[in-house]
């Protein structure tokens, strides 16, 4: 590893999915670093997680100090996240220091103690394996086993400086009580203040919602405030960056085609090649099969296509492909189309998301469509949704492909969705797809709102649906109040008039 | 365990500081007084044998284990306290302490 001479403290690339993103490289190296958290908010997973990546990336050996659970159940626990701890100690990559209760024997305490053995313990296993990593999980668990805490309190003030000594890179997880309050209980932050992380594990809308902040790294900086982060099987904690992930995606100024030749056009000759494009209306006026028009035109140009879809069926989506005359089936048997069918409330929203991730990652689509994006709006937070939106949208970015993704307005007529609200921003194109109620009648008006660098039409033009896809038309004359849901038609006098007004 | 009971005492320490040495003369004391000829005392000093730290699970030092008889028993301590040491050896009722 390099030194950087401008950091005065060098981080240790825990390997942690995500976390180092925020840490900024990870957590101060040879020091100790306190992860306090509430109960199940993954302290346990996080300390050993801590030593497996280690293993996994840097055959890093390290040491387990369990407090609470027995080495058995960790071990057991643990295997579901895929890290076979029994075969990592039968390599001397991972040792515990099992200082787990024995309540089948009685303890009594009489006089002064201290924690030497405990110190004895970590030295022993550590220069028997040449440990790297410590993991102590949980701190507060030992204030339990004893009635004298003050002499656990000095025997822990030990324990740190000698930790220092030593030069290892140690976890340490304590209990907090509240997800806001004082960092730990028992005030054992006090021990190792350098460095603090809390995990949180906030009920918020009737829903879980982990976090996690960096509160402190003496010496070194970190992205400060709270990430989410989710726990998942195979792989333990993944910590979703957000706005830590770096924008450095380059402009194209190539154009793909939206899979609609009128739409290209209104466009300024298509969408740019690293764009999102968000695609806002009404249930039933069209997103699906600007989805699937998008989707075959892709594919029909060789281009790989991903489709995640939320709403549908895979089934649904491909007989109404059919009716629109797109061949589905056809552009996945060449390999260029992957359709993704999930239910929005099978997963978190970070599950999800990280779902989506992987299937970009290992599909590695040229164009990838969401449909649609507010059908996850109801599985999370209002919170957690946002940063969902920012991430997903950072993260296709970065692929610098180009992404459409649909969001459904909350009345028919129009207006904004929340999903508008969070992604209008980040967004490059939004197209809008709106009903029209004209004397009587509903009919079906878009435009394209908003198209970062490059010339567009500003009209809102009437379309219909056939069995041919979408056929974009004239614009509307003569009708204002479109985008609001409120649409009023003009009398032509009016409408020149108004047009006057505004000629040079 | 029928033939006269026989303890057999493991005290636990780490380095021999001036907290040790008072645990190892409270339990002779109490040996001599309470336990008569009827008993075997070990100290290991786990700065030198950290394995027998590890397979005990010492955590606390002092820490006198009472292998023999049963039941097993863990006290943690310098041992001043000689009515909690003799409760924890069974030597004296528990209600008593």
């Amino acid at each position: 590893m390099s030194e950087d001479q401008k950091t005065p403290v060098e981080k240790l690339v825990t390997g942690i999915e995500g976390f180092d993103l925020i840490a900024q490289g990870g957590i101060p190296k040879g020091r100790t670093t306190l992860v306090s958290g509430t109960a199940g908010s993954a302290k346990t997973v996080f300390a050993a997680q801590f030593l497996a990546e280690g293993i996994r990336k840097d055959g890093a050996p390290g040491i387990f100090v369990t407090f609470e659970e027995t080495p058995e159940d960790i071990r057991k626990n643990m295997l579901s996240m895929g890290w076979s701890i029994a075969e990592w100690e039968e390599q001397s990559l991972w040792r515990f220091v099992d200082t787990s209760p024995h309540p089948e024997i009685d303890v009594i305490e009489t006089g002064e103690f201290d924690l030497g053995a405990l110190l004895v313990r970590i030295e022993y296993a550590a220069s028997q394996i040449g440990a790297q990593r410590i993991a102590i999980d949980s701190l507060g668990a030992i204030f339990s086993r004893f009635a004298n805490t003050s002499i656990v309190r000095s025997e822990l003030h030990r324990l740190a400086s000698a930790l220092k000594v030593m030069g290892v890179t140690v976890v340490i997880t304590t209990e907090r009580t509240q997800e806001y309050g004082e960092i730990a209980r028992f005030g054992v932050e006090e021990f190792v203040a350098d460095n603090v992380i809390i995990l949180r594990n906030v009920l918020e809308d009737e829903k879980r919602r982990r976090t996690i902040e960096v509160l402190k790294f003496r010496g070194a900086g970190h992205q400060k405030g709270e990430y989410p982060f989710t726990v998942l099987p195979d792989q333990g904690v993944v910590v979703i960056p957000l706005s830590a992930i770096e924008l450095k995606q380059r402009s194209s100024q190539a154009r793909v085609t939206s899979g609609n030749v009128e739409l290209d056009r209104m466009c300024g000759g298509g969408f740019f090649r690293d764009s999102l494009i968000l695609a806002s209306g009404a249930t039933g006026c069209g997103k699906t099969l600007m989805t699937a028009e998008f989707i075959s035109g892709g594919a029909d140009n060789g281009e790989r296509c991903l489709l995640l879809a939320y709403e549908e069926s895979r089934e649904q989506l491909i007989r109404n492909a059919i009716g629109w005359g797109i061949d589905f089936e056809k552009h996945e048997r060449q390999g260029l189309l992957r359709v993704v069918c999930a239910y929005p409330e099978s997963a978190g929203l970070e599950d999800h998301l990280i779902r989506m991730k992987r299937e970009i990652d290992q599909f590695k689509p040229d164009r990838v469509a969401v449909d649609s994006v507010t059908a996850l709006e109801r599985v999370g937070s209002r919170n957690g949704f946002r940063e969902f939106i920012i991430s997903l949208a950072s993260f296709v970015k970065h692929h610098e492909i180009p992404g459409l993704f649909t969001a459904t307005t909350a009345t028919l007529m129009g207006g904004p969705s929340i999903t508008e609200a969070h992604f209008s921003s980040i967004t490059d194109t939004i197209i809008l797809l709106r009903y029209v109620e004209m004397l009587g009648e509903m009919r079906r008006g878009i435009t394209v709102l908003k198209m970062r660098g490059s010339k567009h039409e500003k009209d809102i033009r009437e379309y219909s649906i056939d069995e041919h896809g979408m056929h974009i038309g004239k614009p509307f004359r003569n009708v204002v109040g479109i985008l609001s849901g409120k649409p009023e038609y003009l009398s032509r006098e009016e409408a020149d008039r108004m047009g006057n007004m505004f000629q040079d | 365990m029928n033939e006269y009971q026989k303890y057999l005492l493991k005290l636990y320490i780490t380095g021999h500081t001036a907290r040790s040495e008072r645990a190892i003369k409270n339990l002779r004391n109490i040996c001599a007084e309470d336990l008569g000829g009827k008993y075997e005392m070990r100290v290991i000093d786990i700065l030198e044998r950290p394995q027998l730290a590890e397979d005990e699970k010492i955590l606390a030092t002092p820490t006198l284990i009472k292998a023999l008889p049963p039941p097993l028993r863990r006290i943690i301590g310098d041992l001043s306290d000689t009515e909690k040491v003799l409760v924890g050896l069974d030597l004296l009722p528990i209600d008593e302490k």
